[in-house]
């Protein structure tokens, strides 16, 4: 027990991070989600991080092929899926090559002892074996044959070992669920549900899982520092949980916000990862408000969702990074013709196809600037799994109340990343009815709400109104077609002041932690939130003066947050970009502002953010 | 367009769907007698001028909605398909017309087209061929005939013309018709066949461009060649032209149309094939006929649209807030505190 004892420190006492990694066909994602449901009902607060290849049944055994699933979890409030791991699962040579090195020092190591022949360590890279020399003495090594340990658990039920082989992850998971104390009654329910037609399957995936369960307890194996007490959960906020990804959260919010709003909704998409799932999800969610259209190319897909907002429903489009460059052109018409639109960006590594599975946030430029003239639109960026819900419904409240496009910016990890969601009471939603149409009495189609400088939304078919719209230069207020430019001016400024002018009705920016005071502010945006505050937390425990705030509204910025900055000697901006939000943020208020910056494919870790601060502090 | 009117007639006149906007089209540009046609073609129908919409992306040809007193979208190059597609998904009740150029249909936008074709999405489509891009200034198009010698080629164009026809034929496209600017009565009657189709009608317009391709079909439109040069097709009739003088016929040897003298050869007017314009194979080798043109409705059968599948497809809606909040709130759910 003694060596165990010292396992407690790189995650901090009350939470562990165990990574599942092995090749794309060995079920770790699904290994992964199910150990995620078991900590979350034993009332953990957890933060996950799927991390796939590109590939999808890349070469058995190759390092590119490897897939991991990777969960922090507790008694505490985790903000993140971890910098280092307590426990890594390496169900072959390659899954151990790609990720050892983040397996912390006296962290527990996991390994298949079946996968390790010649084949598959040269496949890794190795020369040798690495379990032959020193490279794994810092760890605490389990070295076990799953495979024939899950064939032999399955071979009473007139298995043969191909399909046991397939079992391998339940084996796993049972063993890992033991050694960290969790239950496994939700999966064995959930496999009795999920292979109800196949019986022979789910016999041997629930023997397979209470094998590898039984392994531990009769080979004696010390189980983790338990981070969770029985009977204890994490001090999250009273209610009811369920875990949820940010692509679910997303979803839901728009499907709600069709209820709040009173208007349907029509999602035109082309497949693109990580964009796909919204469109795979949304199209389940008919009942509720919403259609799905798979269009021929972006293009199509973000001009369906322009006509259908011309019809009448809320159009909506989602892709990511290359996807939503080819939409361009068309954004710059619903702009011209201020219509309500609403963009999903799920953000991946770029340029071009780039790191298609891997995160990235190097879209903001794209969304905040990418068109052709001046052409404002309005950009939120959602920062937790759990966020991407309300986000999504404020993104359609502005495209509504505003008549334009909203872009909204997630990315690759906040789709797929998951974490414990305090189910929002639909019933205390506000509503926002939206009203269409207009006065049949000198119905002009541009002219403007004297607040909010939006036109009426006027569809075809509404008795009496008819009128032509169009991307050529329309004329205040008529809507024909006019090259005047004393027009052009105006028309211009119309739609600038408009967009600006949505500063008005969004919150002040506020303080996530720390506030005006102190000596140094981190301003983020989107899905670095848990890594800085987790960073954050640590500084501030240790008596640093750090603040943070984080950026839903990229544009238009709140109203106050040049006072913030201006307030500040140094300000801190971590991204996954070269340096985007900083660019701007010198752009609009002339401010000097630092970066931390990573395109790694990668999220940040907390120990990034806190270094760098750290520096800045004793500069 | 299969919608039946549900409103009383308004007795409203062709002038009565022209706009209150200045046609700017050049003088004697063959756009003016397509919009003749197409707004005596609604008061004829009788159309609800509410619920009838003019869609149209880039070209001269696009400024077409400007002109017509209904619901008008001059969109973006190429891309009026897909807006339209999205327009009547979100409302099957519309009454839809795409107004498109030979290079905003087949350049630019020659995907969606495709698509909106395969899928049939009940709509008219008017496709304006001149031959060349007239509002960029006498570029070569897709249809333009190899070598057309033009400001971007000035040597003759190298690539072949597509040909619209039967492009739309092999996308799928249930209803194609052919016909010309000048032929006001016939464009009328197939304006109408088109509408009263359900599904994408496809009708192809042959459009002169006098600015920068005139004469291009000269051959066809002149009074004195049309005859010999206008095959006009018409279900269950025989394929005659020339006054009845020609006809076209089927060699099975060759599995090719040929053209005949009527009395040459011992071949009467029964010779002549009859038009099926149920026919897809007879299509095909209609649309590509280069002299005489094949005009009129070349190919039409029924086949359910695309909008009515899909909202045939909805899923009955769940409109209590309690299914909502059981469908966010999941399966497995937890308690804390
Ligand atoms: C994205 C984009 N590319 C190019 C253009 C320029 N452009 C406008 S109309 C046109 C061609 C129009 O030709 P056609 O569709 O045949 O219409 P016509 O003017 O002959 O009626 C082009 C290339 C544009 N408006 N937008
Ligand atoms: S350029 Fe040609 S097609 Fe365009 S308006 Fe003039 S004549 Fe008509
Ligand atoms: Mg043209």
């Amino acid at each position: 027990m003694n060596e165990i004892s010292h396992l407690v420190g790189a995650a901090g006492p009350d939470s562990l991070v165990v990574r599942f990694a092995g090749d794309s066909g060995d079920g770790m994602q699904l290994t992964g989600s199910r150990f995620t449901q078991e900590a979350a009902l034993d009332g953990a607060d957890l933060a996950t991080f799927p991390d796939f290849p590109a590939e999808i049944r890349a070469p058995v055994g190759t390092t590119f092929g490897v897939s991991a699933f990777q969960i922090q979890f507790g008694g505490r409030r985790v903000r993140t899926p971890g910098d280092q791991l307590d426990v890594l699962v390496a169900l072959n040579p390659a899954a151990l090559k790609t990720n050892l090195e983040d397996l912390r020092h006296g962290g527990t190591l996991i390994v298949d002892t079946a996968a390790f022949v010649d084949r598959n360590l040269r496949k890794a890279g190795y020369d040798r074996d690495p379990r032959e020399d020193d490279a794994l003495d810092a760890y605490r090594c389990l070295e076990i044959d799953i495979t024939k340990l899950t064939q032999a658990a399955v071979k009473p039920l007139g298995v043969g070992n191909r399909d046991a082989n397939r079992a391998r992850n339940f084996w796993t998971l049972g063993l890992v669920l033991w050694l960290t104390g969790r239950r496994r009654s939700s999966t064995q329910e959930w496999i009795r549900e999920r292979f109800a037609s196949e019986p022979l399957v789910r016999d041997a995936n629930l023997a397979a899982l209470d094998a590898g369960h039984a392994y531990g307890e009769t080979a004696e194996l010390p189980r983790l520092p338990e981070v969770l007490a029985k009977g204890h959960s994490a001090p999250l906020p009273a209610g009811r949980y369920r875990t949820v990804t940010g692509v679910e959260a997303l979803c839901y919010g728009l499907v709600a916000a069709a209820r709040l709003s009173g208007i349907d909704l029509f999602y035109g998409s082309y497949p693109i990862t990580p964009a796909s799932s919204m469109l795979h999800m949304l199209a389940r969610l008919g009942a509720f408000g919403v259609r799905t259209f798979q269009a021929e190319d972006e293009i199509a897909a973000i001009c369906a969702a322009i006509g259908a907002s011309y019809a009448g429903q809320l159009g909506i489009t989602g892709s990511s990074g290359p996807g939503i460059a080819l939409k361009m052109e068309a954004l710059g018409l619903a702009i011209a013709t201020e219509l309500p639109l609403v963009v999903i960006d799920a953000q991946r590594g770029g340029p071009s196809t780039g790191l298609p599975t891997k995160t990235e946030q190097s879209d903001l430029f794209q969304a905040v600037l990418g068109r052709n003239a001046d052409s404002p639109i309005v950009v939120l960026a959602a920062s937790t799994p759990g966020d991407c819900f309300p986000v999504a419904i404020e993104a359609v409240r502005l495209a509504t109340r505003y008549m334009t496009p909203v872009m909204l910016l997630t990315d690759g990890f906040l789709a797929n990343a998951s974490e414990p969601w305090l189910i929002p009471d639909l019933a205390a939603l506000e509503p926002f009815p939206v009203q269409q149409g207009a006065a049949a009495d000198g119905f002009k189609p541009y002219a403007r709400d004297p607040e909010t400088l939006a036109r009426a939304w006027v569809p075809p078919g509404t008795p009496g109104l008819r009128h032509r719209i169009g991307g050529i230069e329309r004329a205040h207020p008529t809507g024909a077609i006019s090259y005047d430019p004393a027009n052009h001016q105006t028309m211009t400024d119309f739609r600038r002041a408009k967009i600006l002018g949505i500063a008005r009705d969004i919150p002040e920016q506020d303080f996530v932690a720390g506030g005006p005071d102190d000596r140094l502010l981190i301003l983020g945006w989107g899905s670095t939130f848990g890594a800085i505050q987790s960073a954050v937390d640590r500084l501030r425990a240790g008596g640093a003066a750090v603040a943070h705030a984080h950026l839903r509204h990229i544009w238009p910025l709140p109203a106050n947050l040049g006072d913030i900055l201006a307030g500040f000697d140094r300000v801190l901006v971590p991204e996954l970009n070269a340096g985007q939000l900083n660019f701007l943020l010198q752009g609009v208020y002339g401010c000097r502002v630092e970066s931390l910056t990573k395109v790694s494919g990668k999220p940040f870790t907390a120990a990034e953010i806190e270094t760098r601060v750290k520096t800045l502090l004793e500069a | 367009m299969a919608t039946v009117l549900e409103r009383e007639p308004k007795g409203l006149t062709p002038k009565d769907w022209a706009s209150d906007q200045e046609v700017r089209w050049c003088p004697g540009c063959g756009d003016y007698a397509i919009l003749k046609a197409v707004q005596k073609t609604l008061a004829d129908l009788q159309a609800d001028p509410d619920r009838t919409v003019f869609i149209s992306g880039i070209g001269c040809a696009a400024r077409f909605p400007y002109y017509i007193e209904s619901y008008g979208f001059h969109t973006i190059h190429g891309r009026a398909a897909a807006i339209a597609t999205g327009a009547k998904l979100a409302n099957p009740e519309l009454d839809i017309w795409v107004v498109s150029g030979d290079g905003d249909s087949l350049s630019i936008g020659g995907n969606h087209l495709l698509h909106l074709l395969r899928r049939n999405v009940d709509l008219v489509y008017l496709l304006f061929n001149n031959e060349v891009y007239g509002l960029t200034k006498g570029q070569a198009s897709p249809t333009s005939p190899r070598g057309t010698v033009s400001p971007s080629s000035p040597g003759g164009t190298l690539d072949a013309p597509v040909n619209a026809g039967a492009f739309a034929l092999g996308a799928g496209a249930r209803f194609v018709a052919r016909v010309a600017d000048v032929v006001q009565g016939p464009m009328v009657e197939v304006l109408t066949r088109a509408h009263g189709h359900t599904g994408t009608s496809f009708v192809e317009i042959l459009q002169n461009c006098i600015v920068y391709n005139d004469g291009a079909f000269d051959a066809v439109t002149d009074k004195a060649t049309a005859a010999e040069h206008q095959l006009w097709c018409r279900h269950g009739e025989p394929l005659l032209f020339a006054g009845g003088t020609k006809g076209v016929r089927l060699v099975p040897e060759r599995f090719a149309l040929e053209i005949f003298d009527v009395g040459a050869d011992g071949l009467g007017a029964e010779a002549a094939l009859v038009h099926d314009e149920t026919n897809p194979m007879l299509a095909q080798m209609l649309v590509r006929l280069e002299a005489p043109t094949a005009l009129g409705v070349i190919f039409a059968i029924e086949a359910p649209s695309y909008d009515a599948a899909f909202s045939a497809a909805a899923p009955a809606r769940k409109p209590e807030l309690a299914d909502l909040q059981r469908q966010v709130g999941g399966r497995t759910t937890w308690e804390i505190g």
